[in-house]
């Protein structure tokens, strides 16, 4: 009987462990990828919902003003009219729920201010920035600035 | 930020003072720079019947396979989070050269490199399970597949397949490190980068270096074991390397004269990066390519995209990105070749000729 292969066999088993190796990764592939991968695009499909179930941290200027009614007009006037509350303040949405369980935290405006205001030659010259400590040298901002009416 | 400001001259965007891109980046491209031109010095042996390279065929090969394992290396620590750099197979995107590098690498790795030595080895392994015993045997029987077929028929069809799988391997080791130089080339926001000629021009200083290497590695192993070295096989790679030098030095020429030529609003913002590239490029050695390879990527990287400004590079010593994980990223290869060498001497199947020569010396 001929036996074609007779010399090659070690390459058939070479060709077989290539074969197994593939296959084997296509095994762990299909087990691997999450469902719904690819079907809108290339990412997983249900992540959207996924994200859609996260839960709000943040309530929106809007929302403050149903209660504090006083707050957005005394800002409308001035330099951070257009700031939201919640750049300032944090994340309120549990405080808009729910404002006798949930104060929001007392702000030190030493820190506060100096995210958007500490001098840095990165920001453009027309955006009012101030070196703290030579500014205000250890006074807190708000001792001189109304925060919400910050023009002096 | 004053600190880092002191480094800049001139206008910088924030987000350019600090280079991305470090060292690791560097070390990337030269070493699967290296893997492709010890492949290339292998092929030419085997595909265009070059006996005098011959000594240096085996070698070659495991030297090439020692590099490429460390290649994904430097950019998995660069990158951060190894494990998932799996998710590359299982889901690939296929319009994103990055992500490709994957297949690419594998697609190397295993179905060139590895067949090939496996092929040129099977003998050897096969002798070597015959004449050891215990766990050894075993290990080379299973190196060997189980298989015991080394008749002069099974030999020559090992030799022919070979020989394909080296024909394929060629182009594929150009696809390797010519797919480098295209994710540089093909960054439209670099004119630093972005050129056609970055695929050709990364291939041919990748030949340059891998031979250098090679030829590096075969003088130090010989004297280790006590050799002579082969002076005709010497004279020959030392031949291949100046010819691959000069097509290199020719195209970075030609890239450089292009820039000038064509003078665009980049080109004074160049300028001051093409006096080095001068200097480096008049440098016939590995290092002359790794600081080519330093050029192109931390050079791309120090001029502002307003073309106005530069900055400049400070590298960490012991920092994951830093100058040691470098060094021992460089040294891991050598290890790994040493192991190779251990466990699949090149000079097995040479039979005795080194030391008839040895003798005759
Ligand atoms: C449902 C009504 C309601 C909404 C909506 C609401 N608040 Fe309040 N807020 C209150 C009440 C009531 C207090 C007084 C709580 C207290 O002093 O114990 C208060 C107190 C505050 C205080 C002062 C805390 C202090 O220490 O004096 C701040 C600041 C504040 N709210 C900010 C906000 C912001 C910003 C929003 C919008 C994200 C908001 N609130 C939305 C009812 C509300
Ligand atoms: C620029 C930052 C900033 C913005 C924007 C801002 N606040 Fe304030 N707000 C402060 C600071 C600072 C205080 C001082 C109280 C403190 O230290 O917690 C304060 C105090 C308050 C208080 C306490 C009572 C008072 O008036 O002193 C309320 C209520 C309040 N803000 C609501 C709002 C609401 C509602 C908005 C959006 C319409 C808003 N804030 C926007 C910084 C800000
Ligand atoms: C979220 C960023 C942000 C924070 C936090 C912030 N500011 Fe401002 N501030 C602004 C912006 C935006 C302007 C308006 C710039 C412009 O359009 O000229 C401004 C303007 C000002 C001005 C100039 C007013 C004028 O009339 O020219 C002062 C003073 C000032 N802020 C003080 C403060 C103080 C004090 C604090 C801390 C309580 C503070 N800011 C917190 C963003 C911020
Ligand atoms: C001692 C009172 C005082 C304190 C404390 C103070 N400021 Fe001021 N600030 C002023 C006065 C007065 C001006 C307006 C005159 C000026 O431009 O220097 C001003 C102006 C500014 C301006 C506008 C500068 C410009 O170029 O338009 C900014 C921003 C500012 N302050 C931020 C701060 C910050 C942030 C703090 C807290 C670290 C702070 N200030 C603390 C008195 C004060």
């Amino acid at each position: 009987m001929p036996q074609p292969l007779k010399d090659a066999r070690h390459l058939v088993r070479m060709a077989g462990l290539f074969l197994v190796a593939g296959v084997g990764f296509l095994v762990l592939r299909s087990a691997l990828i999450p469902a719904g991968f690819g079907e809108l695009g290339h990412y997983r499909s249900g992540a959207l919902d996924d994200n859609a179930r996260v839960e709000p941290r943040f309530a929106g200027r809007g929302a403050c003003a149903e209660c504090h009614d006083l707050a957005p007009e005394e800002l409308a006037g001035g330099a951070h009219a257009a700031i939201g509350c919640e750049a300032c303040h944090g994340p309120l949405a549990g405080h808009a729920a729910d404002p006798d369980t949930e104060v929001p935290p007392a702000l030190d405006t030493r820190s506060l201010c100096a995210t958007c205001h500490a001098a840095e030659p990165a920001k453009p010259g027309w955006f009012p920035q101030v070196v703290a400590a030579e500014h205000a040298g250890d006074d807190a901002c708000d001792e001189c600035h109304v925060p919400h009416q910050p023009g002096v | 930020m004053d600190s880092l400001l002191a480094q800049v001259d001139g206008f910088m965007y924030p987000n350019e003072i600090e280079l991305q891109w470090s060292v690791l980046i560097v070390l990337y491209p030269y070493i699967t720079g290296l893997v492709a031109g010890a492949f290339i010095l292998a092929s030419l042996e085997r595909v265009f019947n070059v006996e005098a390279v011959k000594p240096t065929y085996r070698l070659a090969l495991l030297t090439a396979l020692a590099f490429l394992l460390v290649a994904p290396l430097p950019l998995q620590l660069h990158l951060g989070h190894p494990e998932r750099s799996f998710e590359m197979y299982l889901t690939p995107k296929t319009d994103s050269a990055m992500a490709m590098f994957g297949f690419v690498y594998l697609w190397y790795l295993m179905g060139v490199l590895v067949v090939e030595i496996w092929l040129d080895y099977r003998k050897d392994i096969v002798l070597k399970a015959r004449s050891s015993t215990g766990p050894v045997r075993l290990f080379y029987r299973a190196l060997a597949l189980g298989s015991d077929d080394i008749g002069p028929r099974a030999l020559e069809i090992d030799d022919r397949v070979g020989r394909f799988v080296t024909i394929v391997g060629i182009p594929s080791a150009f696809l390797l490190h010519g797919y480098v130089g295209f994710i540089f080339g093909s960054v439209k926001a670099n004119p630093w980068w972005s050129t056609p000629l970055m695929p050709v021009v990364f291939l041919f200083s990748a030949i340059v270096s891998g031979i250098a290497l090679v030829m590096l590695v075969y003088m130090t192993v010989s004297w280790l074991r006590g050799r002579t070295v082969d002076m005709t096989c010497l004279d020959t790679i030392a031949r291949y390397l100046f010819y691959a030098f000069l097509i290199d030095f020719s195209l970075e020429v030609l890239d450089l004269i292009h820039r000038m030529y064509e003078a665009d609003e980049s080109f004074k913002s160049l300028d001051f990066m093409v006096k080095t590239r001068y200097a480096t490029a008049g440098v016939l050695t590995l290092i002359g390519i790794f600081a080519m390879r330093w050029n192109v990527v931390i050079g791309g990287q120090l001029f502002s995209k307003s073309f106005l400004g530069y900055t400049v590079y400070k590298m960490g010593f012991a920092t994951r990105e830093g100058m040691l994980p470098a060094i021992l990223l460089m040294i891991l290869p050598f290890a790994i070749l040493w192991l190779l060498i251990r466990v699949l001497p090149p000079w097995l199947g040479e039979g005795d000729r080194g030391v008839v020569e040895t003798a005759e010396g």
